[in-house]
């Protein structure tokens, strides 16, 4: 256990003409009560036990490092989201405008006003066998999460259906 | 509109198109490995259950009868038969018990089988439980990101970084390595500039962390807005919604609900933490066969892990299988409640372990005092219970009104700039107050907190008697100035809160409303606390006080009439009752605290639903036209199933299809036709002697996938249900068997059945459809959306109103 991550904290409160106090100690669980923490005593021999009686001491330990870690994927997690959110919407139409053939794939993969059951079902049992190439599946399965996305949006934020 | 009852309808169309485009997302969809197993797998070795409830591995087995990937689930926005799946894990059930005496390694697999499923609540608590530490975590650094920074490290919140400094008794906040936004740019912390430059600071920070939710949220899982509870409810009840319980969405809803929360708006994270855990569970299952193929056993693993959301939200176990078992599951097995309380104990005891509020409490306001109350303070009570009974109907009236608004009009089409609004709003009308500046989890703690002499907050400021005290147990005392300035900004809080909470929750961004409620309760508890203690303070002479609150006595705890409120409040706007009592206590520890919790409680329900008979889920529910059928509600008029069934008198009569008499080509025109999502086989058109109930679906993916595969399947080739077909002449192409995906076994009644009856059925067993006979002859159809339309017509509500099947 990290030896920084650890406190014994006492709140004195005020008494007579002293004003209260924190007192912040790194000392272990056992040595966590007034007499060890408390210096110094702001108040003579006698009066010790009767302003001890009135602090309260906790122990309290924190992992300093699991916050650290825990930010610092966080952060990681949300910028790589918001990179992919400017490629996706800045970089990917420019890289595809220049490729011509591709974007009459993307056009022929947006345009869902397929009336035929049979067709769809066709296409999905065909597609299932034709993947060869590591990249295809990528860009299949990216197509296809951007399908679904799309149709998320509309129901969501076009149709109103859902989650309104 | 329709006049053929149980067509698959979508939404508002007016067109087939757009039924046609609901058939191609979703043959688009199960080829995705999200909820489906993907086609990309090889087309032999299934597992040998099918999807007509019969057991396909003793009967003569040519290719065919294997099921296809594809027959047995369900299109996107469909109910699931309840009945078939059950009947399909028993059947696997039996098989892998029967299986498991030939071989050690059978008998292996047996137990893990039975095994998977405690294995699977392990995973499931432990990924809620370290999401849940991940988002307590980061929602505290941000939040605090918007007053100032940590020098001694940037990924410490304002509490942290003043951990190991040492802070005056008064100024508990202030240290040295903390500076706020106007100190680290001008240098100083004091004077008009500096309070405009943090002002500012704050609202810009605000700003952008809910553009950044928005903006994720529509780019990448337009499914992570809102809360989740009424949609998880309509999907524990049997509802397919496809990528709601996704990877995608998990990770959107955990990445913005921290952005949403730390940005100041007026919501909570409870309700989206139930939806991160049923994401996890969902994904969790497709590692075990048991769970991935069947929806009802899925339902189940979702029960479980709604439960340890509510867990890890609160540090509530029984509370969170409580609230799964009373608001959220619609069917809940005693086995699902074990294994509930495992999932939850185990995210409550991960979520522990990461040790998020550096002081082991799982809550950010667990409260541990122990004050006796008297028997005449639940007259307060009760106030304050029908205050959060009042607030809660309230609250859903405009709430609804609002959400109707945003669907109906203009207002829907332009959510990044609602939400931006919104939060300019809030920023702008909370920085000036400190209560409202905190984030509402640490207010609530506040108000829960009873004040002792090792308080001084601005709540805590009574006049003092120094010649009287006696360790940490304070009497009653006069109001300083400090608690009257903080009554009136409290007084100001309640009201904004009130009103803003109205407009935030359902925006596009996670939203929860547990905290908000339980803030507007907790202030005007503790508002009530502080004239009660001060009534009892001024007058103790009365003879109401004089018998058991003497002078100089401790009797009334503010602290306690803030947790009443926050209690009578969540009622009032959720319904709950006995999950709510718990999750109180649990927060609390006190046991001597049940009694005004529930007195609250019950008062808030009973007046709560003395003006509005739905609580907020429920509302949500019916404004979104999901087909949920709700499980409490008593149906008590005297209509009969014919009055309910399809086709009604004038309609055109039901169509079916024979069970050997009709060609592939005949059944295509049907499918392409119509746009029922089943139908039903009868003998023979004369006859209408019922043989079963086929699925769209199934039927669909059948003849494409024989048209491909077999030879000699043409348009003209006769499609035959029954085992033994009738013999054709040589020349005639050969038939196409679809026995395997025909359910030998639908549900019928008779047209004389009492509704009462019928929608009982439906909701004990789960039906999607039921077949109505008459004399023994198929008469017609009853579907889930017919019954939830009677039930609408005969409540007075619009029947036109739901929209899904």
């Amino acid at each position: 256990m990290n030896s920084e991550d650890v406190r014994c904290k006492c709140i004195c409160p005020p008494y007579k003409d002293h004003s209260g106090h924190i007192y912040n100690k790194n000392v272990s669980q056992k040595d966590c009560d007034c007499l060890h923490v408390v210096e110094p005593m702001p108040v003579p021999g006698p009066d010790v036990e009767a302003y001890c009686l009135r602090c309260e001491c906790k122990y309290e330990e924190r992992s300093s490092v699991t916050i650290k870690v825990t930010i610092i994927i966080y952060l990681s997690i949300l910028g790589l989201l918001l990179l992919y959110m400017v490629y996706l919407t800045l970089v990917e139409p420019i890289l595809k405008r220049r490729l011509l053939g591709h974007s009459q794939l993307i056009q022929s993969d947006e345009d869902i006003g397929d009336h035929q059951p049979f067709a769809n079902a066709h296409d999905v049992l065909a597609r299932s066998r034709s993947r060869a190439n590591v990249l295809n599946k990528v860009e299949y399965a990216q197509q296809r999460w951007k399908l679904q996305v799309q149709e998320q949006r509309k129901s969501v934020f076009d149709r109103h259906v859902v989650l309104s | 509109m329709d006049q053929k009852g149980y067509r698959r309808e979508s939404f508002q169309s007016a067109t087939s198109d757009e039924d046609m485009l609901e058939i191609a997302g979703a043959s688009m969809d199960f080829s995705m490995a999200d909820d489906d197993p993907p086609l990309d797998r090889e087309m032999g070795g299934f597992s040998s259950y099918n999807g007509g409830g019969m057991n396909g591995t003793s009967t003569m087995m040519d290719f065919l009868e294997e099921p296809l990937p594809g027959v047995g689930t369900y299109e996107d926005f469909n109910t699931i038969d309840w009945v078939r799946e059950k009947s399909r894990d028993r059947d696997r059930h039996r098989e892998i018990t029967n299986r498991s005496k030939e071989s050690t390694w059978a008998l292996l697999h047996s137990v893990s089988d039975a095994f998977s499923g405690w294995l699977l609540m392990l995973l499931i608590g432990l990924l809620a439980g370290s999401l849940a530490g991940l988002i307590d975590i980061s929602a505290h650094w941000m939040t605090d990101l918007k007053e100032g920074v940590c020098l001694a490290g940037f990924w410490f919140n304002h509490e942290h970084c003043c951990w190991k400094s040492n802070t005056t008794f008064t100024d508990r906040d202030k240290c040295p390595e903390w500076k706020s936004w106007s100190q680290l740019i001008l240098g100083h912390g004091e004077g008009a500039f500096a309070y405009i430059l943090n002002y500012f600071m704050y609202v810009i920070w605000a700003l952008m962390f809910s553009l950044l939710a928005v903006l994720l949220v529509k780019g990448f899982a337009p499914y992570a807005c809102g809360s989740g509870i009424p949609e998880i409810k309509t999907i524990l009840s049997g509802f397919i919604i496809r990528g709601y319980l996704g990877k995608w969405t998990l990770v959107i809803k955990t990445i913005t609900l921290v952005l949403a929360v730390s940005s100041g708006l007026s919501l909570g994270k409870e309700g989206p933490l139930v939806h991160v855990a049923c994401c996890c569970g969902n994904i969790l299952c497709h590692l075990f066969t048991k769970y991935r193929k069947n929806e009802a056993k899925r339902r189940e693993v979702l029960s479980a892990a709604a439960a340890a959301g509510v867990s890890v939200a609160f540090g509530a176990p029984i509370g969170g299988v409580l609230f799964s078992l009373e608001e959220v599951s619609y069917y809940f097995p005693l086995k699902t409640l074990w294994r509930s309380f495992f999932a939850a104990l185990v995210a409550a005891f991960t979520l522990r372990s990461i040790n998020p509020f550096g002081n082991s409490r799982l809550v950010l306001f667990y409260v541990e005092f122990h004050m006796p109350w008297h028997l005449l303070e639940l007259v307060p009570f009760i106030l304050l219970g029908i205050f959060g009974g009042l607030w809660g109907a309230f609250f859903i009236r405009s709430n609804i009104a609002w959400c109707r608004r945003r669907k109906t009009t203009r207002l829907g089409k332009y959510p990044v700039l609602e939400v931006i609004v919104v939060t300019a709003i809030t920023a702008v009308l909370a920085f000036p107050n400190e209560y409202t500046r905190m984030s509402t989890s640490e207010l609530i703690s506040e108000l829960f907190n009873d004040c002792g002499i090792l308080d001084s907050s601005k709540l805590c400021e009574y006049v003092n008697d120094f010649n009287s005290t006696k360790g940490d147990d304070l009497p009653d005392r006069a109001a300083g100035p400090g608690v009257y300035t903080a009554m009136w900004q409290l007084a100001l809080a309640l009201i904004m809160k009130v009103f803003i909470t109205i407009f935030t929750f359902g925006m596009k961004v996670p939203s929860g409303l547990f905290i908000p409620s339980m803030a507007v309760g907790a202030i005007a508890g503790r508002l009530l606390g502080v004239a009660v203690e001060q009534l009892a303070f001024y007058h103790h002479d009365w003879a109401i006080f004089s018998g058991w609150c003497s002078q100089g006595a401790d009797c009334i705890t503010p602290g306690l009439y803030a947790m009443v409120g926050a209690a009578a409040c969540l009622g009032g706007v959720t319904r709950m009752t006995v999950s709510l009592v718990v999750i109180m206590f649990e927060l609390t520890g006190g046991l001597e605290y049940i009694v005004p919790l529930m007195a609250a409680a019950m008062t808030s329900k009973w007046v709560a639903d003395a003006i509005g008979r739905e609580g907020i889920y429920d509302a949500h529910i019916r404004l979104n036209g999901y087909p949920f059928l709700e499980a409490k509600e008593e149906f008590s008029h005297k209509t009969r199933a014919m009055d309910v069934m399809r086709p009604r008198k004038n309609d055109p009569p039901l169509t079916v299809i024979t069970q050997d008499s009709m060609t592939v080509e005949d059944v295509e025109t049907i499918i392409t036709k119509t746009t029922y999502s089943g139908y039903p086989v009868v003998v023979s058109r004369a006859s209408q002697r019922l043989v079963g109930f086929v699925l769209r679906r199934d039927l669909i993916i059948s003849i494409e996938n024989a048209r491909k595969k077999q030879d000699g399947i043409v348009s003209t080739s006769v499609i035959c249900f029954t085992d033994y077909c009738p013999p054709l002449p040589p020349s005639s192409p050969s038939v196409l068997k679809l026995r395997s995906i025909l359910d030998l076994s639908p549900f019928t009644v008779t047209d004389e059945t009492p509704m009462e009856i019928v929608v009982d059925i439906f909701r004990k067993l789960g039906l999607r459809q039921c077949l109505v006979t008459h004399n023994g002859k198929l008469l017609g159809i009853i579907t889930k959306k017919d019954v939830l339309k009677h039930i609408a017509q005969m409540a007075n509500q619009d029947p036109n109103s739901i929209l899904f099947n």
